[in-house]
């Protein structure tokens, strides 16, 4: 079955995803989840938008995102599994989790490019 | 599929509430969660900052908005959780050799700690954090 060929590529996935996650994550979520929303810094949005649409952050958050949205499905897809005792579901949570890392490539792609 | 012909012990739904250590996997396990709602906001925060200075500022409101920012915060609590045991587990499933013998596993996580952007990283005092170890 080709679900077997496919383990090893989301397990790489999943260690590329957790590195990148362990090491800007929690500097992302105070930045951009509490300081910039909470006033306690200010950025100009002029400055912002130049910084963002650069090729190389746009490239960067590319690979952040992609990343980190199929080590979250593949863990996620664990937690399930093993959490909820649900591994009779095994196809629908398969498809759901890894589906909805797809879509969520595909969206940031779409938004880096049009940004 | 077949069934199996063996005996299986029927596990609750809640076997990880048992103990301290099946709790802590679970979390940290869950901790995918919140790396998922973290990528999906900072993907809709750069649309808005695509979207002009009007739809920026829209975007900071919602995200100051009290569940926001509560939400946020357990998402910062399930980063560092997943920043420490992420490099306490990495040196136990790589193992590096040098001159023929193993790194010992606190050093890797003490190089990493030095070489990687010293902010993100929390070095429990070079320590594996009791209860973090579920390998």
């Amino acid at each position: 079955m080709t679900k077997r060929h496919m383990e090893p590529i989301v397990w790489l996935l999943f260690s590329g995803g957790g590195v990148v996650a362990a090491v800007f994550l929690p500097v992302l979520v105070v930045l951009f989840g509490l300081a910039i929303p909470l006033g306690w810094v200010q950025p100009d949005y002029d400055h912002l938008h130049a910084v963002v649409s650069h090729w190389l952050t746009r490239l960067v958050l590319l690979g952040l995102l992609v990343l980190m949205l199929f080590h979250s499905a593949h863990r996620f897809r664990f937690t399930l599994y093993d959490g909820l005792q649900l591994r009779r579901l095994a196809t629908p949570i398969t498809v759901l989790c890894y589906g909805g890392a797809l879509v969520g490539s595909f969206a940031a792609l779409l938004i880096v490019l049009t940004l | 599929m077949s069934a199996p012909t063996t005996y299986r012990q029927p596990v609750s739904r809640l076997w990880w509430m048992k103990k301290r250590t099946y709790f802590m996997f679970v979390m940290r396990e869950l901790s995918s969660v919140f790396v998922g709602w973290f990528a999906v906001f900072l993907m809709v925060m750069v649309f808005a900052i695509g979207r002009g200075a009007a739809s920026y500022q829209r975007f900071m409101d919602w995200a100051a908005s009290p569940i926001v920012v509560v939400v946020n915060i357990v998402a910062l609590a399930f980063a560092v959780l997943h920043t420490v045991t992420w490099f306490v587990l990495t040196p136990q499933a790589m193992v590096v050799r040098l001159g023929g013998r193993r790194v010992p596993a606190v050093k890797m996580v003490n190089v990493a700690g030095r070489t990687v952007p010293a902010a993100t990283v929390v070095r429990v005092g070079g320590r594996v954090p009791a209860g973090m170890v579920i390998a």
